[in-house]
């Protein structure tokens, strides 16, 4: 199971734009680099993240190799009402990771 | 034959091509191509218009492995008018993008931060897509000093 973490303000006020941040364990393998004996190492990376509240997507992003090793990621959305966000990444070879947090909104 | 004089224009020559000389020309050229044909497939031919765009990015590089940026584009963020897409992109690397995200009035605030790979000296491009349909952008230029994916040779 991969490590992920992510940072959500506990408490809001209603209509507050809110920061969140988010880091995913990963090596994010970018399928350029070589071997010793010369051989291409597969792609291994995250491809889409996504972020959910209360069921509703607020934010996706597709990554590439480009996007450096243990992919941080931070956005910003408005607390509306409290809820559960959900965080999802998913990538090569099936990697599947998820979590969730919660925020209490008055 | 060259003679001395023609032998300094030619190596003065070869120093202002310098941050070029990491990659061979034709390589530039494909990679130019790539980059311009992966603009293309998201903004659909149109033409981005620079401004409202801001990409924060360290002008010098000691590490391309990790390298921090923040895109954030002026937008009051509503329901008429918010900031639909976020692109970022690079021209020396073998492939161009490096991130795409997608948001909406609901992010109360255009702004995205991340951590790049950058494989080599050249230009980051920042490319948004508003709910208009326009597109606005904003170029860095960077020196990159240890590339990314450089440890066993460029592909």
């Amino acid at each position: 199971m991969a490590r992920v973490i992510v940072n959500v303000p506990a408490n809001a006020k209603r209509g507050e734009v809110i920061e969140i941040r988010t880091l995913a364990g990963h090596d994010m393998e970018t399928g350029f680099r070589r071997t010793q004996t010369g051989e291409l190492v597969p792609r291994n990376i995250i491809t889409r993240f996504s972020c959910t509240y209360n069921g509703e997507e607020v934010f996706r992003a597709d990554l590439h190799p480009a996007i450096a090793a243990n992919p941080l990621l931070s956005f910003s959305t408005v607390a509306t009402e409290s809820g559960t966000l959900e965080f999802r990444w998913t990538g090569d070879n099936g990697f599947s990771a998820t979590q969730t947090a919660t925020i209490s909104v008055v | 034959m060259t003679n001395r004089r023609q032998f300094i224009v030619l190596a003065l020559g070869a120093l202002a091509t310098g941050a070029e000389a990491q990659l061979t020309p034709g390589i530039v050229a494909l990679r130019k191509a790539a980059l311009e044909e992966a603009m293309r497939k998201v903004t659909g031919g149109a033409q981005p218009r620079p401004g409202r765009v801001k990409l924060d990015i360290p002008p010098l590089i000691e590490n391309g492995n990790s390298v921090p940026l923040t895109v954030s584009v002026q937008s009051p963020m509503t329901a008429a008018d918010h900031v639909r897409a976020i692109h970022v992109f690079t021209e020396k690397n073998p492939q161009p993008n490096i991130i795409s995200a997608w948001l909406g009035p609901r992010a109360g605030r255009a702004a995205l931060t991340t951590r790049a790979r950058i494989a080599d000296t050249g230009s980051v491009i920042a490319l948004a897509q508003l709910s208009d349909g326009s597109f606005w952008s904003d170029r860095a230029e960077v020196v990159v000093t240890l590339s990314a994916c450089l440890e066993d040779g460029l592909i």
